[in-house]
């Protein structure tokens, strides 16, 4: 088990930079989720804690010792890659052995722990057989197998379930998230599956174009998101963004709907980002912040039901126990509550905090 | 997802055939069934046609202490040329893999040679092993007779080796090439994960997955090379000094047209045939099984 800081990391392929700057801590024995879209540097900063890509600037230390220079063999990390990368010449045991090999143990000892380690995975009735004759499950457990049996200090996944089938990745998330809490060995997981961030972080770090956006329990990025990037990222739908101005204290406007929200101190006439996630909104109820959409489809999700339409012409979604009565299609009046409604600087994207909700701002 | 095209008219296929099958017919059964008639008969001494002659023609080539010379020549000159141009095919390849300054020049240059037809390349070679000139030039002056291929006859079979490896070293290194480079980046880099450092990737892990190119390899290189080496003998050793450097096929040549033993060359090609082929079956038959990881 180590600590991992990453100090105002760099990354650059030639002139072109993929990773600005990067800071973060990573506590003994945590489980870090790095998400973020296709393409925004999530698996170059995970290659460079590896030691598999080179560090470009800045300082990457584990259990407090700097690894810049380090080849990957001597900074301890173990690694399950997206498509397993099994050895296909070995046989699983080979496979899961191999780095104990490599370190030189005795063959009995190797024996030992591999089986040891296969038991613990359900793979012993399949050692003798090759990668190519496994399930997408099963190469994926070996991959496991291999990086577990070194007891490294530091476990790196990136994006090792994006392979499976639904079913087999929700179960696959489950078991390394057990195994997690059985081994507490520090972790980072990369993915752009948000689901697989929520439910396996301790601590998720939303990047996007390099950077990080943000960095926060699942709790704290769904609830207060530093960014309006975040916002638009999280959730499934995502919540609802669009461009309004605020109008008096305690006052937004947009499309001719007027929110009171609980922000204090906003200025008159400053162009803001407002966001409503679809959960949060009452339909049909009476009051102040009540406003109408147009229905135009309906989606039902089993447990819930989602409305797409028109608010004031702009593009809406709401979410409805799908229980709900009455028609599917056609206008209907909701309100937003007042603490439901989220403000972001239209200029530079950052969340404007109330004073309930202390929000970091964007790293 | 049978996309086959049928030719509902047989003459159509034919016709479109038909190229291919005259070349096949002129180039491979024309010659081939000229070298079995020959084979298997004698030329009267006083002219007027062939006699049957059984097997008398190969029981005269199996007795002869001159053959068998050449099928031992030809031997050392199968494994020193196979493992000079593979050997160095690999090594390149491995340095261009892992992308050491300047590998995209170097990839370039390599693949040259094989663009270089035979009787150039043993004339250039001709003139740079040249004991009267060049670097062997100097040499020799401080160690009178230290290269001189002219005389000695191991010197003349390494500058055979030589010669022709250097074009199938090119050949070899681009299938080299391109079967590191279809070997997953992610496998070598689990493997240093795994704690190995680069010679052990290389053993562990790229020259077992390489097994497949290495052993089509050896059979090209191994079978090409009691065939495709007349040229550069021709021209570089002629066969000498003393028949040092005659190998199978260059002792074909020169019983056939120098000796003008039409029947005895024509044996020595059906012998010579025999063997690539039983060598290219054996080799797939009982190797190509223990490479196969899949
Ligand atoms: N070897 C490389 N040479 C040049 N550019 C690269 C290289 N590797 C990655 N990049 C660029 O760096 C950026 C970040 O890549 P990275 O692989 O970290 O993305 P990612 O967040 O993991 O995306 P994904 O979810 O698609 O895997 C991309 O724009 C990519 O094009
Ligand atoms: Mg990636």
């Amino acid at each position: 088990m180590a600590d991992i800081d990453i100090r105002s990391v760099r990354k650059a392929y030639g002139k072109n930079q993929v990773v600005h700057g990067v800071d973060l801590s990573i506590r003994s024995g945590e489980f870090v989720v790095v998400l973020g879209p296709s393409g925004c540097g999530k698996s170059t900063l995970l290659r460079m804690i590896a030691g598999l890509e080179a560090i470009t600037a800045g300082e990457i230390a584990i259990a407090g010792d700097v690894v810049n220079n380090l080849e990957p063999r001597e900074r301890g990390c173990a690694m399950v890659f997206q498509n397993y990368a099994l050895y296909p010449h070995m046989t699983v045991a080979e496979n899961i052995g191999y780095g104990l090999k490599v370190a030189g143990l005795s063959k009995p000892e190797r024996t030992a722990r591999v089986e040891t380690v296969a038991k613990s995975l359900g793979l012993s009735e399949y050692l003798d057989r090759k990668p190519g004759q496994l399930s997408g499950g099963q190469r994926q457990r070996v991959a496991m197998g291999r990086a577990m049996i070194r007891e490294p200090k530091v476990f790196l996944f990136d994006e090792p379930l994006s392979n499976l089938d639904a079913k087999l990745r929700v179960q696959m998330r489950i078991e390394i998230r057990k195994l997690h809490n059985r081994l507490g060995t520090t972790s980072v997981f990369v993915t752009h599956d948000q689901v697989e961030a929520m439910t396996l972080a301790d601590r998720v770090v939303v990047m996007n174009g390099g950077h990080i956006e943000q960095v926060g329990t699942p709790e704290e990025i769904y609830r207060n998101p530093a960014s309006r990037f975040v916002a638009g990222f999280i959730g499934s739908p995502p919540m609802n963004l669009f461009d309004g101005r605020v109008t008096g204290p305690g006052e937004v406007q947009a499309h001719g709907i007027v929110l009171s929200v609980p922000h204090a101190g906003l200025k008159p006439g400053r162009p803001v980002t407002i966001g409503i996630r679809p959960e949060e909104v009452v339909l049909g109820a009476a009051g102040s912040n009540v406003a109408s959409i147009d229905v135009d489809f309906s989606e039902e999700l089993g447990s819930v039901r989602l409305l797409h339409g028109q608010v004031a012409g702009a593009d809406f979604v709401i979410q409805v126990p799908a229980t709900t009565a009455g028609p599917k299609i056609g206008r209907f009046s909701f309100e937003v509550p007042a603490r439901a409604v989220h403000l972001f600087d239209a200029e530079t994207g950052n969340r404007i905090g109330t004073a309930a909700s202390g929000a970091r701002a964007a790293a | 997802m049978d996309r086959r095209a049928v030719y509902k008219t047989a003459w159509i296929g034919s016709l479109l055939l038909a190229p291919q099958l005259l070349l096949v017919f002129t180039f491979f059964y024309w010659p081939t069934g000229a070298a079995l008639f020959w084979a298997f008969t004698l030329e009267r001494p006083w002219g007027g046609g062939n006699e049957f002659a059984g097997l008398d023609n190969f029981r005269m080539v199996f007795s002869d202490t001159a053959y068998w010379g050449a099928v031992w020549r030809s031997m050392v000159f199968a494994l020193g040329s196979t493992a000079l141009a593979m050997g160095l095919a690999l090594l390149f390849a491995l340095f261009c893999d892992r992308q050491l300054r300047g590998y995209k020049a170097y990839q370039t240059m390599l693949i040259w040679p094989y663009a270089v037809a035979a009787p150039a390349a043993g004339v250039a070679f001709r003139f740079l092993f040249a004991p009267e000139a060049g670097i062997f030039a100097a040499l020799n002056k401080i160690h009178p007779e230290f290269w001189n291929p002219s005389i000695n006859g191991i010197h003349a079979m390494i500058l055979i080796v030589v010669a022709y490896s250097w074009k199938y070293l090119a050949y070899n290194f681009i299938f080299f090439l391109a079967a590191l480079q279809s070997i997953p980046r992610a496998l070598v880099e689990a493997s240093a994960m795994d704690g190995s450092g680069p010679l052990r990737r290389m053993w562990d892990i790229q020259l077992p997955l390489l097994a497949p190119t290495l052993f089509f390899l050896l059979v090209i290189n191994i079978t090409d090379s009691f065939v495709d080496s007349f040229g550069i003998i021709d021209l570089t050793t002629g066969g000498g000094p003393s028949k040092a450097t005659t190998l199978m096929v260059y002792k074909i040549y020169f019983d056939g047209f120098k000796g003008l033993d039409y029947s005895g060359a024509a044996a020595q090609s059906i012998v010579l045939m025999l063997l690539v082929m039983g060598l290219t079956f054996v080799q797939f038959r009982f190797i190509e099984r223990r490479v196969h990881y899949r």
